[in-house]
C-alpha cells in the first residue's frame, strides 16, 4: 500500500513520526506542555503540517470539503493566518447517530519565522489540502562561504 | 487495492524497524464522520483530506464495512518537519452493518477529501406509510 510513496516522503513521514514520538508522551493528558503558544490542541479544524526547505516554507491545511476561494489567507509579521468557514449541510428529516465532523467557522495561525517573503505565496487545494507555498527570502538560505 | 494481510500477519524480525505500514497501522487516523438515517437508507460522510479515489478502499466484509484511505500530498525534496497535526498516512474506520441494509447496493462517492457513502435499506424494509381507513 505504501510502495508507491517516494524515498523524500517516507524520510519525511518518519520526521513526522518521530515528532510524534516526542510529543506523546507531553500529550497524554491531553495538555501540549512543547507545543507553540499558537499551537492548537489535537483535533483541532483544520489540521495542519509544515514543512521546510531551503527555498521556501510548505504548509499545509487538512480541510476537506471547503471551498478555497472562502479562505482567508494573510500574512502579518512572520504569522500565517488561515481563517474561513466549513458549512455541514443538516438533513432535518434524518436521524443523525453520529455529527463528528466540524461545522462552523475557523481561525488558524502559523508561527513562520522572520524569514520568509510575504510578497511571495502562493495557494492549491487538492483531495481537501490546500497547500500554501511562501518562498524564503534568499538571505535565510543556507549559504556555502567561500574561504580565500 | 488489495491490502496484503501476510505482511501483517508476517513475522517480524525484533530488530527491524517497524514498517511504515506497521507504524500507521499503530496510529491511524480516526476520520471524523457524521452518520445519519433516512426512509432510504444510511448516510456516511466522511472527512478524509488527502486520499484521492485509488488510495481509497471502500469494502464490505461480512457485516463489516471497512473505510481506509492513505494520505498523500506533494512533499519537497529536502523537507523538514516543523509541526505535524497529522502523522500517520491512514485513515482507518469501521462499522458494523444491520441486516436490513442493502450492502450489494452500497453507493460511495468522493469528493476534496470528502467520502460520501450511501447504504440502501432492502425495498420491503422501508417505512410505508399506511392508508388509515374511514368508517
Amino acid at each position: 500500500m505504501f510502495g508507491r510513496f517516494t524515498g523524500i516522503q517516507n524520510s519525511l513521514l518518519d520526521q513526522f513520526w518521530r515528532l510524534q514520538q516526542e510529543l506523546e508522551p507531553l500529550n497524554s493528558d491531553g495538555l501540549s506542555s512543547a507545543g507553540g503558544i499558537r499551537s492548537a490542541p489535537r483535533g483541532t479544524f483544520p489540521a495542519i503540517n509544515v514543512v521546510r526547505t531551503p527555498e521556501d516554507v510548505r504548509v499545509y491545511l487538512f480541510a476537506p470539503g471547503l471551498d478555497p476561494k472562502k479562505l482567508d489567507v494573510s500574512i502579518q509579521q512572520g504569522l500565517l493566518s488561515i481563517s474561513g468557514e466549513r458549512q455541514i449541510a443538516i438533513d432535518e428529516k434524518a436521524t443523525y447517530y453520529r455529527q463528528e465532523r466540524f461545522g462552523g467557522e475557523f481561525r488558524r495561525v502559523v508561527s513562520l519565522g522572520d524569514d520568509v517573503d510575504a510578497e511571495r505565496v502562493e495557494a492549491k487545494y487538492r483531495d481537501g489540502i490546500v497547500q500554501i507555498r511562501l518562498q524564503r527570502h534568499a538571505s535565510a538560505k543556507p549559504r556555502q562561504i567561500e574561504i580565500n | 487495492m488489495a491490502t496484503n494481510s501476510s505482511e501483517i500477519a508476517g513475522q517480524k524480525s525484533p530488530t527491524a524497524a517497524p514498517s511504515q505500514r506497521e507504524r500507521a497501522m499503530e496510529s491511524a487516523i480516526g476520520a471524523p464522520a457524521d452518520i445519519f438515517e433516512d426512509g432510504e437508507g444510511i448516510n456516511l460522510v466522511v472527512d478524509m483530506p488527502g486520499v484521492s479515489k485509488e488510495r481509497l478502499e471502500v469494502r464490505v466484509d461480512g457485516d463489516n464495512l471497512l473505510l481506509e484511505g492513505t494520505v498523500q500530498f506533494e512533499l519537497p525534496e529536502q523537507a523538514e518537519a516543523l509541526y505535524a497535526d497529522i502523522r500517520s498516512t491512514l485513515y482507518r474506520r469501521s462499522f458494523v452493518l444491520s441486516r436490513e441494509l442493502e450492502t450489494e447496493k452500497i453507493q460511495a462517492n468522493l469528493k476534496d477529501g470528502v467520502l460520501t457513502v450511501h447504504i440502501p435499506k432492502r425495498m420491503a424494509l422501508r417505512p410505508r406509510k399506511i392508508e388509515v381507513q374511514g368508517a
